[in-house]
């Protein structure tokens, strides 16, 4: 039997073009009154995907669930469900599941009767339900917890009663709306990895809404960056980070230093960019697209290397500055330098040595550099 | 926090007390009296109690009110809780603002406006007074109180419950009767406990809209007391306040364990 890892690193039926995607949403628009929530709006989920609508409180991502889960219908454009299109069907036909985030548990039942509410509406039979709930609450390891009624339970405990009501009926896509938003930190962490589990031993196409980035870069395959109602990126956790495709969904994701500047000049896949403080930034592996105008680089602070002296002659993308703040986190420091011109960039070291023989301090000088592929070269 | 007990403190709440409980204690005292004069204590005696049970006009007004307290509670609690769906769930209807202030405004309509324009309705319409009329009044006034306890309920309802029961495949009307209702079952017995004692001790309202035939006990009471209080009547209202006390004593008690058992369930969930 193969790992789930090995299933994991090999699924990636987006690079297909032939494949054909689970869910569609194809030019959405929604519009409360004259607020536009989601924009003309496409995206393509596939099937056992884990899917990450990712975006601050407001950007369309739970309008977006909403609308697969049938709570609102779109003012234009459609939704096909494994090829069908889903439009004027109610919520209560769609093979579709959620998990809300306050868990909606119903409060006049039990466990077991929350888990079983839905297998009753489609008519199973008594016996068949009573096997099926004892199923749930034993791979959310909630056996002993089959009487009580939702307010007798913790918050991890209600987490998980609500998973197991909206896996019971087995549905075609579940949808999660911040999952793990009401728990504490530790708990949100092991949760996360038993919900990536969850999805693959069920082979469920998993479509979950949340604002925590770090949730979605652990859970999923893809992750969709939203802002006011548009898709500004869609790609693997990876991508994303390494190779965001804006100036927003860098921002958004992690921390970055954006450098802004223009381009001097284009050689074969390298640039030179002209930086706002007269320094020269060197890039390779640019697309194609680059080769005039105003342009951000963008790199991610653990990319840039700090030290007190200056690196040895021929060292690309070399800058000069001075510590203007530090802060020690104990496995890395963070360094702000403040360069020539003002900006300060960001930069951090991984703390490999316990003791370091040139140990940078407020005020002193120090030079930054970074290699011409360690970041990315941003038009938009 | 002072919790001494100072001369000020006991004297105020001597004499608020007093001010509440002198008249009823006296009525209750009273009924037991031996003598046929209310204010002359003659010695102990049940016999009113006794002749209450033989007086049938009190017995019959009596009966009337219950009926007409039950069906005009229950029929004023269907049509005061589908008002508060109403007003609470569907905002955006025009005039919304008007209908909700149409549904309170006869909670503080004087008692003796209502029953007169229900009088002139009942009239004009041809209707004859009597029990039926009584209870179209009670369920009138009434409606609006319940709608008003079950609409507090209504607003504070996390409406992802319903659309939980939906996304599970529960059809609208479903959702309603399992999850819904069972949600605002409280608020919904507590509407139907107020419109039945509103009903139960309504005078001008009742007196507007009845006729002959259906008269009820505060009614009944009040004209025997235009004749002269007798202890009779004092034995009809201590046993009375003795149903109202016991029903507020047990709901306050069911009340209480209830609290204490969610308290103790909640500590119990937080140690897991």
């Amino acid at each position: 039997m193969k790992s789930l890892g090995s299933i994991r690193r090999s699924f990636a039926p987006w690079t297909d073009p032939a494949a054909r995607p689970y869910i569609a949403f194809e030019n959405i628009t929604k519009r409360f009154g004259d607020f536009v929530a989601v924009d003309d709006l496409s995206l393509r989920i596939y099937e056992r995907e884990f899917f990450a609508l990712l975006g601050a409180s407001g950007c369309g991502k739970s309008t977006l669930l909403r609308m697969l889960a049938g709570f609102e219908e779109p003012t234009s454009g459609r939704i096909l469900l494994d090829g069908q299109d889903l439009r004027g069907i109610p919520p209560y036909r769609r093979p579709v599941n959620m998990m809300f985030q306050s868990y909606a548990l119903f409060p006049h039942m039990s466990v077991e009767q929350n888990i079983a509410f839905g297998l009753k509406q489609d008519g199973m039979p008594k016996a068949q339900i009573a096997e099926r709930v004892a199923e749930m609450l034993k791979l959310v390891k909630l056996e002993q917890f089959a009487r009580r009624k939702p307010h007798q339970l913790s918050g991890g405990q209600r987490q998980r009663v609500a998973l197991a009501r909206s896996v019971a009926k087995r549905p075609k896509v579940l949808l999660l709306d911040e999952p793990l938003g009401a728990l504490d930190k530790k708990l949100r962490e092991e949760t996360q990895f038993e919900l990536m589990d969850l999805q693959q031993n069920l082979g469920l196409t998993f479509v979950v809404v949340t604002h925590d980035q770090e949730e979605a870069m652990t859970m999923a395959d893809r992750i969709a960056i939203l802002d006011k109602g548009r898709v500004m990126q869609v790609a693997t956790p990876a991508e994303i980070y390494e190779a965001p495709s804006s100036r927003f969904v860098a921002g958004f994701v992690g921390t970055v230093n954006l450098l802004e500047g223009s381009v001097m000049s284009r050689d074969g896949a390298s640039l030179r960019i002209k930086g706002a403080s007269g320094a020269e930034i060197r890039v390779e592996n640019v697309p194609d697209d680059v080769s005039s105008g105003e342009v951000a680089f963008a790199i991610r602070p653990e990319k840039i290397k700090v030290s007190p002296r200056r690196p040895a002659e021929g060292t690309a993308n070399v800058m000069e500055g001075e510590i203007f703040d530090l802060a020690y986190l104990g496995d890395m420091t963070v360094y702000h330098v403040r360069l020539a011109d003002g900006q300060v960039v960001k930069a951090s070291a991984l703390n490999s040595a316990r003791v370091s023989e040139d140990q940078l301090t407020w005020s002193d000088k120090a030079w930054i550099s970074f290699a011409p592929d360690a970041g990315v070269v941003l038009t938009r | 926090m002072n919790t001494t007990w100072s001369r000020f403190n006991i004297v105020s709440i001597v004499l608020g007390f007093a001010f509440l409980y002198i008249p009823i204690v006296l009525l209750i005292v009273f009924s037991f009296n031996e003598s046929r004069l209310v204010t002359v204590w003659a010695g102990f005696s049940t016999k009113w109690y006794g002749e209450l049970f033989r007086n049938q006009g009190l017995i019959d007004a009596a009966w009337v009110t219950a009926r007409v307290a039950f069906i005009s509670a229950t029929v004023a609690t269907v049509l005061g809780t589908m008002a508060a769906l109403a007003l609470t769930r569907y905002t955006r209807f025009r005039g919304r603002v008007l209908f909700s202030g149409m549904v309170f405004a006869p909670l503080v309509m004087p008692e003796v406006i209502t029953g007169l324009s229900l009088l002139l309705l009942f009239v004009a319409i041809g209707l004859d007074r009597g029990f039926l009329t009584v209870t179209l009044a009670h369920i009138t006034f009434s409606m609006c109180f319940v709608a008003v306890v079950v609409q507090s309920r209504l607003i504070s309802f996390d409406r992802s419950l319903e659309e939980a029961a939906m996304d599970l495949g529960a059809t609208p009307v479903k959702t309603f009767f399992a999850i819904t209702l069972p949600v605002i079952l409280p608020a919904i017995v507590s509407g139907w406990m107020l419109a039945f004692t509103l009903s139960l001790d309504d005078l001008v309202i009742a007196s507007f809209a009845s006729g002959p035939g259906a008269t009820t006990l505060p009614m009944k009471i009040y004209s025997q007391v235009r004749l002269g209080v007798t202890p009779e009547i004092n034995a009809a209202c201590t046993i009375l306040i003795a149903i109202v006390a016991v029903g507020v004593l047990i709901a306050s008690v069911v009340n209480k364990s209830r609290e204490v058992q969610r308290q103790r369930d909640e500590q119990a969930a937080q140690r897991h």
